[in-house]
Protein backbone atom coordinates (compact mmCIF):
# COMPACT_ATOMS: atom_id res chain seq x y z
CA UNK A 1 0.00 0.00 0.00
CA UNK A 2 1.91 3.10 -0.84
CA UNK A 3 -0.14 6.38 0.45
CA UNK A 4 0.84 9.87 -0.28
CA UNK A 5 -0.33 13.01 1.59
CA UNK A 6 -0.06 16.35 0.13
CA UNK A 7 3.81 15.98 -1.60
CA UNK A 8 4.84 18.82 -2.91
CA UNK A 9 8.30 18.99 -5.08
CA UNK A 10 9.48 21.91 -6.68
CA UNK A 11 12.79 22.15 -9.28
CA UNK A 12 13.42 25.75 -9.13
CA UNK A 13 10.39 27.77 -10.10
CA UNK A 14 8.62 25.28 -11.37
CA UNK A 15 6.30 23.05 -8.98
CA UNK A 16 6.06 19.85 -10.43
CA UNK A 17 4.20 18.31 -7.67
CA UNK A 18 1.35 20.33 -6.24
CA UNK A 19 0.17 18.79 -2.61
CA UNK A 20 -0.64 15.67 -4.47
CA UNK A 21 -2.24 13.16 -2.25
CA UNK A 22 -2.64 9.24 -3.29
CA UNK A 23 -3.64 6.32 -2.48
CA UNK A 24 -2.18 3.29 -4.36
CA UNK A 25 -4.15 -0.30 -3.71
CA UNK A 26 -1.91 -3.68 -2.74
CA UNK A 27 -2.05 -6.35 -5.69
CA UNK A 28 -3.30 -4.05 -9.06
CA UNK A 29 -1.55 -2.55 -11.83
CA UNK A 30 -2.10 1.34 -11.10
CA UNK A 31 -1.17 3.23 -14.42
CA UNK A 32 -0.07 6.60 -14.57
CA UNK A 33 -0.57 8.89 -17.19
CA UNK A 34 -0.89 12.19 -18.03
CA UNK A 35 0.70 15.34 -21.01
CA UNK A 36 3.99 15.52 -21.07
CA UNK A 37 5.58 17.48 -17.87
CA UNK A 38 2.80 16.72 -16.24
CA UNK A 39 4.97 14.98 -13.30
CA UNK A 40 4.59 11.27 -13.70
CA UNK A 41 8.49 10.36 -13.67
CA UNK A 42 9.01 12.74 -10.55
CA UNK A 43 5.74 11.00 -8.97
CA UNK A 44 8.24 7.52 -9.66
CA UNK A 45 11.53 8.96 -8.93
CA UNK A 46 9.52 10.28 -4.85
CA UNK A 47 8.62 6.80 -4.20
CA UNK A 48 11.86 4.88 -5.02
CA UNK A 49 13.38 8.18 -3.00
CA UNK A 50 15.64 9.18 -5.75
CA UNK A 51 13.77 12.70 -5.52
CA UNK A 52 13.21 14.38 -2.04
CA UNK A 53 9.95 15.74 -1.35
CA UNK A 54 9.77 19.56 -0.53
CA UNK A 55 6.76 18.65 1.61
CA UNK A 56 4.47 16.10 2.48
CA UNK A 57 5.05 12.15 3.30
CA UNK A 58 4.81 8.92 1.00
CA UNK A 59 4.68 5.96 2.97
CA UNK A 60 5.52 2.12 1.58
CA UNK A 61 3.70 -0.43 3.72
CA UNK A 62 3.42 2.30 6.40
CA UNK A 63 7.66 2.55 6.52
CA UNK A 64 7.84 6.66 5.45
CA UNK A 65 9.86 7.18 2.80
CA UNK A 66 12.64 9.66 4.25
CA UNK A 67 16.46 8.46 3.20
CA UNK A 68 15.65 4.95 5.17
CA UNK A 69 16.71 2.67 2.49
CA UNK A 70 15.62 -0.97 3.24
CA UNK A 71 12.22 -0.69 2.13
CA UNK A 72 13.82 -0.66 -1.42
CA UNK A 73 14.86 -4.22 -0.95
CA UNK A 74 11.15 -4.85 -1.63
CA UNK A 75 11.23 -2.20 -4.43
CA UNK A 76 11.68 -3.20 -8.14
CA UNK A 77 12.41 -0.11 -9.96
CA UNK A 78 12.52 0.46 -14.03
CA UNK A 79 13.86 3.75 -15.12
CA UNK A 80 13.13 5.72 -18.12
CA UNK A 81 16.91 5.55 -20.20
CA UNK A 82 18.68 2.56 -19.34
CA UNK A 83 22.20 3.95 -18.96
CA UNK A 84 25.23 1.73 -17.36
CA UNK A 85 28.81 2.56 -16.94
CA UNK A 86 30.83 2.12 -20.31
CA UNK A 87 32.92 -0.90 -19.75
CA UNK A 88 30.07 -2.68 -17.00
CA UNK A 89 28.98 -6.23 -18.73
CA UNK A 90 25.37 -6.92 -18.02
CA UNK A 91 26.15 -10.01 -15.71
CA UNK A 92 28.46 -7.69 -13.75
CA UNK A 93 25.46 -5.34 -13.31
CA UNK A 94 23.30 -8.22 -11.96
CA UNK A 95 26.17 -9.36 -9.76
CA UNK A 96 26.67 -6.35 -8.85
CA UNK A 97 22.97 -5.63 -7.57
CA UNK A 98 22.91 -8.95 -6.08
CA UNK A 99 26.45 -8.15 -4.00
CA UNK A 100 24.55 -5.38 -3.13
CA UNK A 101 21.80 -7.28 -0.89
CA UNK A 102 24.08 -9.80 0.23
CA UNK A 103 25.63 -7.24 2.04
CA UNK A 104 22.80 -6.34 3.69
CA UNK A 105 21.31 -9.65 4.64
CA UNK A 106 18.34 -8.99 2.39
CA UNK A 107 15.94 -12.00 2.24
CA UNK A 108 16.96 -13.05 -1.84
CA UNK A 109 14.22 -15.09 -4.15
CA UNK A 110 15.78 -14.90 -7.28
CA UNK A 111 13.38 -14.22 -10.41
CA UNK A 112 15.49 -14.99 -13.66
CA UNK A 113 12.40 -15.89 -15.73
CA UNK A 114 12.99 -12.72 -17.56
CA UNK A 115 16.89 -13.56 -17.33
CA UNK A 116 16.37 -16.46 -19.48
CA UNK A 117 12.97 -15.09 -21.83
CA UNK A 118 15.47 -12.33 -22.40
CA UNK A 119 18.27 -14.34 -23.74
CA UNK A 120 20.21 -12.30 -21.30
CA UNK A 121 22.97 -14.69 -21.67
CA UNK A 122 24.01 -14.68 -24.83
CA UNK A 123 25.35 -10.66 -24.69
CA UNK A 124 26.04 -11.30 -20.96
CA UNK A 125 30.03 -10.76 -21.60
CA UNK A 126 29.48 -8.04 -23.79
CA UNK A 127 30.18 -4.28 -22.40
CA UNK A 128 27.09 -2.67 -22.36
CA UNK A 129 27.91 0.21 -24.41
CA UNK A 130 28.40 -1.68 -26.91
CA UNK A 131 24.50 -3.07 -27.01
CA UNK A 132 21.27 -1.37 -28.23
CA UNK A 133 19.09 0.76 -26.94
CA UNK A 134 16.35 -1.81 -26.48
CA UNK A 135 18.70 -4.52 -25.57
CA UNK A 136 19.78 -2.52 -22.78
CA UNK A 137 15.89 -1.98 -21.57
CA UNK A 138 15.83 -5.97 -21.55
CA UNK A 139 18.78 -5.55 -19.12
CA UNK A 140 16.87 -2.66 -17.30
CA UNK A 141 13.69 -4.77 -17.08
CA UNK A 142 15.26 -8.07 -16.04
CA UNK A 143 17.13 -6.25 -13.24
CA UNK A 144 13.95 -4.62 -11.82
CA UNK A 145 12.08 -8.17 -11.76
CA UNK A 146 15.34 -9.97 -10.78
CA UNK A 147 14.48 -9.50 -6.55
CA UNK A 148 11.07 -10.82 -6.81
CA UNK A 149 9.54 -7.50 -5.18
CA UNK A 150 6.39 -6.86 -4.06
CA UNK A 151 6.26 -3.38 -5.30
CA UNK A 152 7.25 -2.72 -8.93
CA UNK A 153 7.49 0.59 -10.69
CA UNK A 154 7.98 0.56 -14.23
CA UNK A 155 8.71 4.05 -15.95
CA UNK A 156 8.07 3.68 -20.05
CA UNK A 157 8.91 -0.04 -19.59
CA UNK A 158 7.94 -1.32 -23.15
CA UNK A 159 9.41 1.73 -24.61
CA UNK A 160 12.17 0.69 -27.14
CA UNK A 161 11.50 -3.21 -26.79
CA UNK A 162 10.75 -5.04 -29.61
CA UNK A 163 7.26 -6.84 -29.63
CA UNK A 164 9.03 -10.11 -28.88
CA UNK A 165 10.30 -8.87 -25.82
CA UNK A 166 7.81 -6.35 -25.10
CA UNK A 167 5.09 -9.35 -24.78
CA UNK A 168 6.97 -10.98 -22.44
CA UNK A 169 7.49 -8.16 -19.99
CA UNK A 170 3.80 -7.70 -20.54
CA UNK A 171 3.22 -11.11 -19.28
CA UNK A 172 5.17 -10.94 -16.40
CA UNK A 173 3.09 -7.53 -15.36
CA UNK A 174 0.15 -9.98 -15.29
CA UNK A 175 1.73 -12.81 -13.81
CA UNK A 176 3.06 -10.44 -10.91
CA UNK A 177 -0.34 -9.19 -10.69
CA UNK A 178 -1.84 -12.92 -10.44
CA UNK A 179 1.11 -13.28 -7.31
CA UNK A 180 -0.98 -10.21 -5.51
CA UNK A 181 2.36 -7.77 -6.15
CA UNK A 182 1.46 -4.21 -7.02
CA UNK A 183 2.70 -2.51 -9.92
CA UNK A 184 2.55 1.41 -10.89
CA UNK A 185 3.64 1.79 -14.61
CA UNK A 186 3.42 4.93 -16.91
CA UNK A 187 3.29 4.69 -20.43
CA UNK A 188 2.06 7.00 -23.43
CA UNK A 189 0.65 4.50 -25.07
CA UNK A 190 -2.80 3.88 -24.00
CA UNK A 191 -3.85 0.55 -25.37
CA UNK A 192 -1.07 -1.00 -23.13
CA UNK A 193 -1.98 0.38 -20.72
CA UNK A 194 -6.06 -0.95 -20.93
CA UNK A 195 -4.51 -4.43 -21.01
CA UNK A 196 -2.50 -4.05 -17.95
CA UNK A 197 -3.62 -2.29 -15.96
CA UNK A 198 -6.58 -1.88 -13.35
CA UNK A 199 -6.59 1.11 -11.72
CA UNK A 200 -5.73 4.68 -13.26
CA UNK A 201 -4.16 7.97 -11.65
CA UNK A 202 -4.63 10.74 -14.33
CA UNK A 203 -2.14 13.54 -13.54
CA UNK A 204 -2.07 16.72 -14.78
CA UNK A 205 0.27 19.68 -14.00
CA UNK A 206 1.28 18.09 -10.74
CA UNK A 207 -2.21 17.06 -9.41
CA UNK A 208 -4.42 14.47 -9.47
CA UNK A 209 -7.26 14.91 -11.90
CA UNK A 210 -8.54 11.71 -11.74
CA UNK A 211 -7.81 8.42 -9.45
CA UNK A 212 -9.79 5.21 -9.49
CA UNK A 213 -10.51 2.08 -11.89
CA UNK A 214 -10.03 2.43 -15.72
CA UNK A 215 -13.86 0.77 -15.55
CA UNK A 216 -15.26 3.79 -14.04
CA UNK A 217 -12.93 6.61 -15.44
CA UNK A 218 -14.74 5.08 -18.83
CA UNK A 219 -18.18 4.89 -17.65
CA UNK A 220 -18.06 8.53 -16.46
CA UNK A 221 -16.52 10.37 -19.57
CA UNK A 222 -19.05 7.62 -21.70
CA UNK A 223 -16.30 6.58 -23.12
CA UNK A 224 -15.10 2.93 -24.75
CA UNK A 225 -11.42 3.33 -24.48
CA UNK A 226 -9.26 4.54 -22.27
CA UNK A 227 -7.51 6.62 -25.00
CA UNK A 228 -10.36 8.47 -25.66
CA UNK A 229 -11.44 8.86 -21.86
CA UNK A 230 -8.07 10.26 -20.87
CA UNK A 231 -8.64 12.74 -23.75
CA UNK A 232 -12.14 13.53 -22.58
CA UNK A 233 -11.16 14.07 -19.40
CA UNK A 234 -8.13 16.23 -20.31
CA UNK A 235 -10.29 17.98 -22.33
CA UNK A 236 -13.14 19.30 -19.96
CA UNK A 237 -13.24 20.38 -16.55
CA UNK A 238 -11.99 17.98 -13.47
CA UNK A 239 -14.58 15.97 -12.37
CA UNK A 240 -14.62 14.07 -9.06
CA UNK A 241 -13.93 10.32 -8.84
CA UNK B 1 29.64 -0.77 5.25
CA UNK B 2 29.61 -3.82 2.48
CA UNK B 3 27.93 -1.68 0.37
CA UNK B 4 30.89 1.53 0.33
CA UNK B 5 33.34 -1.79 -0.62
CA UNK B 6 30.97 -3.48 -3.28
CA UNK B 7 30.87 -0.07 -5.21
CA UNK B 8 34.15 0.59 -5.01
CA UNK B 9 35.62 -2.64 -6.15
CA UNK B 10 32.90 -2.30 -9.10
CA UNK B 11 34.05 0.94 -9.99
CA UNK B 12 37.64 0.31 -9.73
CA UNK B 13 37.34 -2.63 -11.73
CA UNK B 14 34.72 -0.37 -14.79
CA UNK B 15 37.72 2.45 -14.64
CA UNK B 16 40.73 0.50 -14.70
CA UNK B 17 39.37 -0.64 -18.13
CA UNK B 18 39.03 2.72 -19.40
CA UNK B 19 41.11 4.00 -22.33
CA UNK B 20 40.95 7.33 -20.52
CA UNK B 21 42.55 6.13 -17.43
CA UNK B 22 45.24 3.96 -19.23
CA UNK B 23 46.53 6.74 -21.53
CA UNK B 24 46.49 8.70 -17.99
CA UNK B 25 49.12 6.12 -16.93
CA UNK B 26 50.71 5.45 -20.15
CA UNK B 27 51.85 9.50 -20.10
CA UNK B 28 53.18 9.54 -16.75
CA UNK B 29 55.30 6.52 -17.72
CA UNK B 30 56.66 8.10 -20.89
CA UNK B 31 57.47 10.95 -19.24
CA UNK B 32 59.40 8.87 -16.11
CA UNK B 33 60.64 7.23 -18.86
CA UNK B 34 62.03 10.14 -20.84
CA UNK B 35 63.31 12.35 -18.33
CA UNK B 36 65.05 9.00 -16.77
CA UNK B 37 66.75 8.78 -20.29
CA UNK B 38 67.72 12.14 -21.18
CA UNK B 39 67.12 14.34 -18.46
CA UNK B 40 70.35 13.34 -16.20
CA UNK B 41 70.46 12.08 -12.60
CA UNK B 42 67.34 10.61 -11.03
CA UNK B 43 66.90 13.65 -8.81
CA UNK B 44 67.13 16.22 -11.30
CA UNK B 45 64.01 13.37 -13.45
CA UNK B 46 62.50 13.31 -10.21
CA UNK B 47 61.90 17.23 -10.01
CA UNK B 48 61.04 17.77 -13.39
CA UNK B 49 58.78 15.09 -13.12
CA UNK B 50 57.06 16.78 -9.85
CA UNK B 51 56.20 19.93 -12.16
CA UNK B 52 54.66 17.56 -14.73
CA UNK B 53 52.47 15.93 -11.83
CA UNK B 54 51.79 19.00 -10.11
CA UNK B 55 50.18 20.48 -13.38
CA UNK B 56 49.06 17.30 -14.84
CA UNK B 57 47.33 15.70 -11.82
CA UNK B 58 44.86 18.57 -10.75
CA UNK B 59 43.90 19.32 -14.84
CA UNK B 60 43.08 16.13 -15.67
CA UNK B 61 41.28 14.45 -12.34
CA UNK B 62 39.33 17.69 -11.63
CA UNK B 63 38.26 17.47 -15.44
CA UNK B 64 37.94 13.49 -15.74
CA UNK B 65 36.22 13.18 -12.31
CA UNK B 66 33.50 16.10 -13.39
CA UNK B 67 32.56 14.25 -16.58
CA UNK B 68 32.86 10.78 -15.08
CA UNK B 69 30.29 11.63 -12.69
CA UNK B 70 27.98 13.24 -15.22
CA UNK B 71 28.40 9.66 -17.03
CA UNK B 72 27.63 7.66 -13.91
CA UNK B 73 24.46 9.84 -13.16
CA UNK B 74 22.17 6.98 -14.66
CA UNK B 75 24.17 3.97 -12.62
CA UNK B 76 23.99 5.96 -9.57
CA UNK B 77 20.39 6.44 -10.11
CA UNK B 78 19.85 2.35 -10.85
CA UNK B 79 22.42 1.84 -7.37
CA UNK B 80 19.92 4.28 -5.75
CA UNK B 81 16.59 2.18 -6.10
CA UNK B 82 18.54 -0.70 -4.51
CA UNK B 83 18.60 -0.73 -0.72
CA UNK B 84 21.96 1.53 -0.24
CA UNK B 85 22.18 4.28 2.08
CA UNK B 86 22.93 7.30 -0.20
CA UNK B 87 26.19 8.07 2.26
CA UNK B 88 27.56 4.64 1.74
CA UNK B 89 27.15 5.19 -2.19
CA UNK B 90 28.39 8.34 -2.40
CA UNK B 91 32.15 7.25 0.28
CA UNK B 92 32.21 3.99 -2.41
CA UNK B 93 32.12 6.18 -5.90
CA UNK B 94 34.53 8.89 -4.18
CA UNK B 95 36.95 6.18 -3.22
CA UNK B 96 36.57 4.21 -6.63
CA UNK B 97 37.61 6.85 -8.74
CA UNK B 98 40.28 8.66 -6.68
CA UNK B 99 41.77 4.91 -6.23
CA UNK B 100 42.02 4.17 -10.11
CA UNK B 101 43.30 7.71 -10.88
CA UNK B 102 45.99 7.50 -8.03
CA UNK B 103 47.27 3.88 -9.71
CA UNK B 104 46.77 5.34 -12.60
CA UNK B 105 49.50 8.08 -12.05
CA UNK B 106 51.87 5.83 -9.49
CA UNK B 107 52.09 2.96 -11.72
CA UNK B 108 52.97 5.73 -14.44
CA UNK B 109 56.01 7.05 -12.58
CA UNK B 110 56.91 4.20 -10.60
CA UNK B 111 57.83 1.13 -13.41
CA UNK B 112 60.20 3.46 -15.16
CA UNK B 113 62.44 4.67 -11.79
CA UNK B 114 61.98 0.45 -11.04
CA UNK B 115 62.81 -0.35 -14.23
CA UNK B 116 66.22 2.14 -14.51
CA UNK B 117 67.45 2.70 -11.38
CA UNK B 118 66.16 0.44 -8.67
CA UNK B 119 65.41 2.22 -5.89
CA UNK B 120 68.85 1.81 -3.90
CA UNK B 121 69.24 5.58 -3.47
CA UNK B 122 67.28 6.36 0.43
CA UNK B 123 67.40 10.22 -0.81
CA UNK B 124 66.15 9.33 -4.16
CA UNK B 125 63.61 6.82 -2.24
CA UNK B 126 62.32 9.36 0.12
CA UNK B 127 62.15 12.15 -2.73
CA UNK B 128 59.73 9.24 -4.66
CA UNK B 129 57.73 8.62 -1.51
CA UNK B 130 57.04 12.08 -1.60
CA UNK B 131 56.39 12.61 -4.92
CA UNK B 132 53.63 9.63 -4.87
CA UNK B 133 52.27 11.04 -1.62
CA UNK B 134 51.84 14.36 -3.24
CA UNK B 135 50.17 12.77 -6.25
CA UNK B 136 48.21 10.67 -4.34
CA UNK B 137 46.65 13.81 -2.10
CA UNK B 138 46.31 15.66 -5.10
CA UNK B 139 44.36 12.93 -7.09
CA UNK B 140 42.28 13.00 -3.67
CA UNK B 141 41.52 16.39 -3.17
CA UNK B 142 40.69 17.39 -6.94
CA UNK B 143 38.27 14.23 -7.22
CA UNK B 144 36.50 15.73 -4.12
CA UNK B 145 36.44 18.87 -5.94
CA UNK B 146 34.62 17.16 -9.01
CA UNK B 147 32.42 15.54 -6.98
CA UNK B 148 31.22 18.95 -5.70
CA UNK B 149 30.97 20.29 -8.83
CA UNK B 150 29.24 17.67 -10.62
CA UNK B 151 26.55 17.73 -8.27
CA UNK B 152 26.21 21.27 -7.66
CA UNK B 153 25.98 22.12 -11.34
CA UNK B 154 22.96 20.63 -12.97
CA UNK B 155 24.19 21.76 -16.80
CA UNK B 156 27.24 19.66 -17.75
CA UNK B 157 28.83 21.70 -19.97
CA UNK B 158 29.06 24.43 -17.12
CA UNK B 159 30.11 22.22 -15.15
CA UNK B 160 33.22 21.51 -17.11
CA UNK B 161 33.61 24.65 -17.69
CA UNK B 162 34.15 25.30 -13.63
CA UNK B 163 36.59 22.48 -13.71
CA UNK B 164 39.01 24.06 -15.80
CA UNK B 165 38.01 27.36 -14.10
CA UNK B 166 38.57 25.90 -10.93
CA UNK B 167 41.87 24.27 -12.41
CA UNK B 168 42.84 27.80 -13.95
CA UNK B 169 42.42 29.12 -10.42
CA UNK B 170 44.40 26.87 -8.48
CA UNK B 171 47.57 26.40 -10.75
CA UNK B 172 47.90 29.26 -12.45
CA UNK B 173 46.40 32.19 -11.44
CA UNK B 174 46.42 32.09 -7.90
CA UNK B 175 50.47 32.62 -8.56
CA UNK B 176 50.27 34.93 -10.42
CA UNK B 177 48.52 37.03 -7.68
CA UNK B 178 50.69 35.72 -4.43
CA UNK B 179 53.46 37.05 -7.31
CA UNK B 180 52.39 40.24 -7.98
CA UNK B 181 51.51 40.51 -4.06
CA UNK B 182 55.19 39.79 -3.30
CA UNK B 183 56.20 42.24 -5.80
CA UNK B 184 53.97 45.48 -4.96
CA UNK B 185 54.87 44.85 -1.36
CA UNK B 186 58.43 43.45 -1.27
CA UNK B 187 59.90 46.37 1.33
CA UNK B 188 57.43 44.40 3.75
CA UNK B 189 58.08 41.68 5.79
CA UNK B 190 56.17 38.93 3.95
CA UNK B 191 57.08 35.55 4.77
CA UNK B 192 53.90 34.73 6.83
CA UNK B 193 51.41 36.19 4.52
CA UNK B 194 53.03 34.15 1.51
CA UNK B 195 53.28 30.88 3.94
CA UNK B 196 49.55 31.27 4.96
CA UNK B 197 49.17 32.14 1.46
CA UNK B 198 50.49 28.84 0.42
CA UNK B 199 48.45 26.67 2.83
CA UNK B 200 45.65 28.11 1.21
CA UNK B 201 46.09 26.63 -1.75
CA UNK B 202 46.57 22.64 -2.06
CA UNK B 203 48.60 22.63 -5.38
CA UNK B 204 51.46 25.46 -3.74
CA UNK B 205 51.22 23.08 -0.67
CA UNK B 206 52.21 20.28 -2.37
CA UNK B 207 55.32 22.18 -4.93
CA UNK B 208 56.54 23.67 -1.13
CA UNK B 209 56.64 19.97 0.14
CA UNK B 210 58.17 19.03 -3.21
CA UNK B 211 60.51 21.07 -3.34
CA UNK B 212 62.11 21.27 -0.08
CA UNK B 213 62.49 17.38 -0.34
CA UNK B 214 65.12 18.03 -2.86
CA UNK B 215 66.97 20.70 -0.83
CA UNK B 216 66.49 23.67 -3.61
CA UNK B 217 64.86 25.69 -1.06
CA UNK B 218 68.01 28.24 -1.30
CA UNK B 219 66.97 28.40 -4.68
CA UNK B 220 63.27 30.35 -3.82
CA UNK B 221 65.79 32.77 -1.45
CA UNK B 222 64.69 34.30 1.77
CA UNK B 223 60.75 32.82 1.82
CA UNK B 224 62.35 29.83 0.90
CA UNK B 225 64.67 29.60 4.22
CA UNK B 226 61.38 30.76 6.26
CA UNK B 227 59.59 27.66 4.77
CA UNK B 228 62.48 25.61 5.23
CA UNK B 229 62.41 26.20 8.97
CA UNK B 230 58.66 26.25 9.21
CA UNK B 231 58.75 22.97 7.15
CA UNK B 232 61.54 20.84 8.95
CA UNK B 233 59.81 21.43 12.63
CA UNK B 234 56.05 21.40 13.79
CA UNK B 235 55.38 23.16 9.71
CA UNK B 236 55.36 19.59 8.39
CA UNK B 237 52.65 18.77 10.39
CA UNK B 238 50.63 21.68 9.47
CA UNK B 239 51.35 21.11 5.98
CA UNK B 240 49.91 17.64 5.94
CA UNK B 241 47.30 18.70 8.26
CA UNK B 242 46.18 21.35 5.69
CA UNK B 243 46.33 19.13 3.11
CA UNK B 244 44.11 16.46 5.26
CA UNK B 245 41.49 19.50 5.55
CA UNK B 246 42.05 20.02 1.69
CA UNK B 247 40.79 16.65 0.84
CA UNK B 248 37.91 16.62 3.88
CA UNK B 249 36.50 19.93 3.31
CA UNK B 250 34.91 18.67 -0.30
CA UNK B 251 34.81 15.51 0.85
CA UNK B 252 31.98 16.45 3.18
CA UNK B 253 30.16 19.61 1.20
CA UNK B 254 30.19 16.86 -1.77
CA UNK B 255 28.65 14.10 0.94
CA UNK B 256 25.90 16.49 1.91
CA UNK B 257 25.02 17.43 -1.26
CA UNK B 258 24.88 14.16 -2.51
CA UNK B 259 22.32 13.04 0.37
CA UNK B 260 20.32 15.75 -0.56
CA UNK B 261 19.98 15.93 -4.47
CA UNK B 262 17.37 14.76 -6.33
CA UNK B 263 18.39 12.44 -9.01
Amino acid sequence: MITIDRLTKRFGEVTVLKSLSLAVADGRVTAIVGPNAAGKTTLMKSIVGLTRPDSGSIMVDRVRVNGDERYRAGLGYMPQIARFPDNMTASELLALARDLRSGGAYPMTLDEELVERFDIASFARKPLRTLSGGTRQKVNAALAFLFSPSLLMLDEPTAGLDPVASSALKDKILKARAEHRTVLVTSHVMSELEELADDVVLLVDGEVRFSGSIHSLKGSTRQTTLERAVANMLSSRPVAA
Amino acid sequence: MSVVRTVFMYQLRDLVRSKWLVAYALFFFAAAEGLLRYGGDGSKALLSLATIVLFVVPLVTIVYGTVYLYQSREFTELLLAQPVRRGHLFIGLYLGITLALTLGVIAGIAIPFLVHRGFGDPVLRGAFGTLAFVAAALTCIFTAIACVIALKCEDRLRGLGAAIATWLAVALVYDGLVLILVAAFGDYPLERSVLAAMLANPVDLARVLMLLRFDNAALMGYTGAVFQRFFSGTGAFVAVAALLAWVGAPVYIGSRAFRRKDF
